[in-house]
């Protein structure tokens, strides 16, 4: 009875994303004030439709109801409850619900948060966002219906992936898709200023908070999984070049790029065109990303085929926004005019070289995850492109962005000077050198590019730390007076710093771990002890338990250091009867300065175990400072100033040439 | 509870033959099984999704590696064994992709991309420093009449 008043909430919210994206639009077009008005309530209610659809699903997932078929293909009566909930999103159809849930959710609060915005420019951005929704609830109910019944139902469930049965990725995708979808509020103002004609300061100063908060969304979703790529799947590796990564990636270096320049739009009257631009493209990636993977087409062409319908509607929805919000770009971009004028160095050009560097980091990655599509399609080559491409095309872009940074950051706007640029930076300029080839000369094994990173790291945690520096004390400025200020210091600067450093953090825990990490791999039985660097591990005993859904073997490891034992290790393997798959369980002893890392393997006649033990050093700094880039992100979005005012900035707007 | 350990050891001595790297496959030769292990790490491994036979625990992967490792053994060149391997399995099999052919498009676009961006956006930059007039901010008609309504 619930899904089926799920299913028909479902079907009345597309019916009211369809008139949401109609009568405002009618009633921006004839000027009437009131069809206009009606997006504001229709938001609101097709966000509780679609909440009440989601919920009914999440009803028949923990209530194991077989009957529909996407719980009987997806969940399991023994798996604990929030695997239960968790497989609500754990699949193409539901992880859709979500994502259309998020989608109105953000459509709602643009109508409650946006009472400032002026009545015109507010009704065009909700029609917009809810046209995305009518594509996607379209998309739902006709390709990809989460409430389609199973007659017979099964006795039981297939389960759950068993490697997606983990409270990381539990959490990865909704994170993900607040990022994602966030995205699409950003874009439904693009669009509202291509057809409108306007773009003004207070249009800019209402497309950064959105943008920021997606952006600190998909930080923390892409950190996450990573995350659970590094403890789950059994080696530690924690970024694989995966198509799969790469479509949240790619979103993240644009919306990071469009962060920065919407600050340009709204202080500076200018690249607003490109801010546009910009957030169209962003929403793009972030549609490809969500689809073209789980169409499969990335992996291969011929999965695609597969399944035409889903595949070919996707395609549609991604040129019908792509490609008309491109092309009402094309037309109309050249109403929007600049105004504000800057010298070649100046906080504004900085701008514009990070967000040319970031976008050039996106474009390699894009053509590296593209070109295995591309050069089959094209040239007949069928080929893979590897980490191996990633790492060395897009590194030199992010070298090039960590170079710049901390000196563009301190730039003044308008017009500024390199040389004193450099005289603020000084101290970091010379932390980072002494300390790179300090670490370069006692390093355990002779590498290259890991002190190079640290340095890179330094120079951006220093930089970071001395942009605060000079924001409290600009000149002859007691030290006292100087910690006075540091209260007064607005959001938006600690939070600029914060993200800055916390790059640092993240580069420093790349560099570490791919530099100098030890590797041990053996066959040990029980009772057997190795050195692993200045650790010693001993195999203690194996063992077996049973878990609510699976049957895991483990080993149990006693590492200790310098006859002082540190703590006791159990990895495990798992198997999962109902999914007929095993998992490995790696066992962790996290640490500021390292992971030690514990894998057990394949048995072998005679009792021996594989054994592959690691040594992470400043592992947890790549997620830790992705933490504090989201922390930053946070701070800076509480700051007032992006707040108060935009009413009033509101009305004062530029107009334009029509 | 022997049932559930008999099920359990037979579940995973079954289902998995190798996990990645297996120690019994590492050679003697500690140089001679660092340079095995960089290729394996540029192979793919061609049941699994984007893993290289390095990570991966397919039984393709670790048939594979011994190959790889007995090519070594053998005396070829790191060059000689990817020759063998791409002769057998294709050009797939390569995670770093050969910079030859239509491939130079692929490692080309990059560093062209960041030139051609850097010349529009330099003359970009160099417009809007000269704050060309005609691109000034300037009244339209309207609102000329309009301030000469207001000021009378």
């Amino acid at each position: 009875m619930v899904t089926e008043l799920g299913h028909f909430a479902a079907i009345l919210a597309f019916l009211v994303a369809l008139c949401q994206c109609v009568v405002p639009s009618v009633g921006y077009y004839f000027g009437w004030d009131r069809w206009m008005r009606f997006a504001m309530p229709a938001s609101a209610l097709q966000f509780a439709l679609t909440l009440f659809a989601f919920l009914a699903l999440c009803h028949a997932f923990i209530n194991s109801d077989f009957s529909l078929s996407l719980v009987a293909g997806n969940s399991h009566s023994a798996k604990p409850l929030i695997y239960r909930v968790a497989g609500v999103w754990g699949n193409h159809e539901g992880s859709m619900l979500l994502w259309v849930l998020v989608l109105t959710l953000f459509g709602m609060f643009v109508a409650c948060f946006g009472r400032p915005l002026p009545l015109r420019l507010k009704s065009l951005v909700l029609a917009v966002q809810s046209a995305i929704s009518t594509a996607f609830f379209a998309f739902i109910l006709l390709t990809s219906n989460p409430f389609n019944r199973l007659l017979p139902p099964p006795a039981d469930g297939a389960g759950l992936e068993p490697l997606l049965q983990d409270p990381g990725l539990a959490v990865h995708p909704p994170l993900l898709y607040l990022g994602y979808v966030g995205l699409s509020v950003s874009f439904s103002f693009a669009v509202a200023a291509l057809i409108s004609g306007r773009a003004d300061a207070a249009w800019a100063r209402w497309v950064r908070p959105w943008t920021l908060t997606s952006w600190i969304f998909l930080t923390l979703g892409i950190a996450i999984g990573s995350w659970w790529a590094y403890y789950e799947l059994g080696w530690g590796g924690w970024w694989f070049w995966d198509p799969v990564e790469n479509a949240s990636f790619m979103p993240w270096l644009l919306s990071t790029a469009l962060l920065h320049s919407a600050m340009v739009a709204e202080k500076r009257e200018c690249l607003k065109s490109w801010v546009i631009l910009l957030a169209i493209l962003a929403f793009s990636l972030s549609l490809s990303g969500t689809f073209l993977t789980r169409s499969g087409i990335i992996t291969s062409v011929h999965s695609f085929a597969s399944d035409p319908g889903r595949g070919l509607f996707i395609l549609s929805i991604l040129g019908l926004f792509s490609g008309g919000s491109l092309l009402l770009y094309g037309f109309r971009h050249s109403t929007l005019v600049p105004s504000g004028a800057f010298a070649l160095v100046s906080r504004e050009s900085a701008l514009i070289l990070n967000n040319i560097l970031l976008i050039g980091a996106a474009f390699v990655v894009f053509l590296g995850t593209f070109w295995p599509l591309i050069a089959e399609l094209l040239f007949q080559r069928i080929m893979s492109v590897g980490p191996q491409f990633f790492n060395s095309t897009f590194t030199p872009f992010m070298i090039g962005l960590v170079l710049v940074l901390p000196v563009g950051a301190v730039l003044p706007w308008k017009r500024a000077s390199l040389s004193e640029g450099l005289r603020r930076m000084r101290m970091a300029l010379v932390t980072a050198v002494i300390a790179g080839l300090a670490i370069y000369w006692l390093q355990p094994e002779a590498q290259f590019l890991a002190p190079i990173g640290l340095a890179l790291a330094i120079w951006l945690v220093s930089g970071a730390f001395l942009d605060i520096w000079h924001r409290i004390r600009p000149r002859r400025v007691s030290i006292r007076a100087a910690f006075a200020r540091l209260s007064g210091l607005p959001g938006a600067d600690w939070g600029k710093a914060l993200a800055h450093a916390g790059l640092g953090i993240s580069i420093a825990g790349i560099s570490a771990v791919t530099g100098w990490e030890i590797e041990d791999i053996r066959i040990a039985r029980p009772g057997d002890s190795f050195q692993l660097g200045s650790y010693s591990v001993r195999f203690e005993q194996s063992f077996e338990r049973e878990g609510p859904n699976y049957l895991a073997l483990g080993a149990e490891f006693e590492l200790t250091q310098g006859g002082k034992t540190l703590t006791t290790l159990l990895p495990e393997r798992r198997h999962y009867p109902a999914a007929g798959r095993q998992t490995t369980e790696a066992a962790i002893d996290m640490g500021f300065w390292r992971d030690i890392y514990l894998v057990v393997g394949e048995i072998h006649p005679g009792g021996g175990y594989t054994v592959k033990s690691y040594i992470k050093p400043l592992a947890n700094w790549i997620w830790l400072g992705a933490l504090v880039m989201a922390a930053g992100g946070l701070i800076s979005l509480s700051d007032r100033r992006l707040r108060i005012g935009a009413g009033r900035r509101a009305r004062q707007s530029t107009p334009v040439r029509d | 509870m022997p049932f559930f350990r008999l099920s359990l050891i037979c579940a995973l001595l079954t289902a998995i033959p190798a996990a990645a790297v297996e120690p019994d496959e590492i050679l003697p030769e500690p140089a001679l099984e660092e340079r095995a292990r960089a290729i394996s790490k540029e192979l793919r491994c061609l049941v699994c999704q984007n893993e290289s036979i390095d990570d991966s625990n397919a039984p393709l992967a670790e048939d594979l590696r011994l190959l790889v490792r007995e090519l070594l053994v053998s005396g070829l060149t790191d060059d000689e064994v990817f020759e063998h391997v791409t002769g057998r399995y294709g050009e797939f099999v390569l995670l770093r992709p050969r910079a030859s052919g239509s491939n130079l498009i692929l490692y080309l676009a990059g560093p062209a991309f960041l030139l051609t961006a850097l010349g529009v956006a330099a003359v970009y930059v160099r417009r809007r420093g000269r704050g060309r007039p005609s691109e000034r901010q300037e009244l339209s008609e309207a609102e000329k009449r309009k301030i000469q309504e207001l000021t009378g």
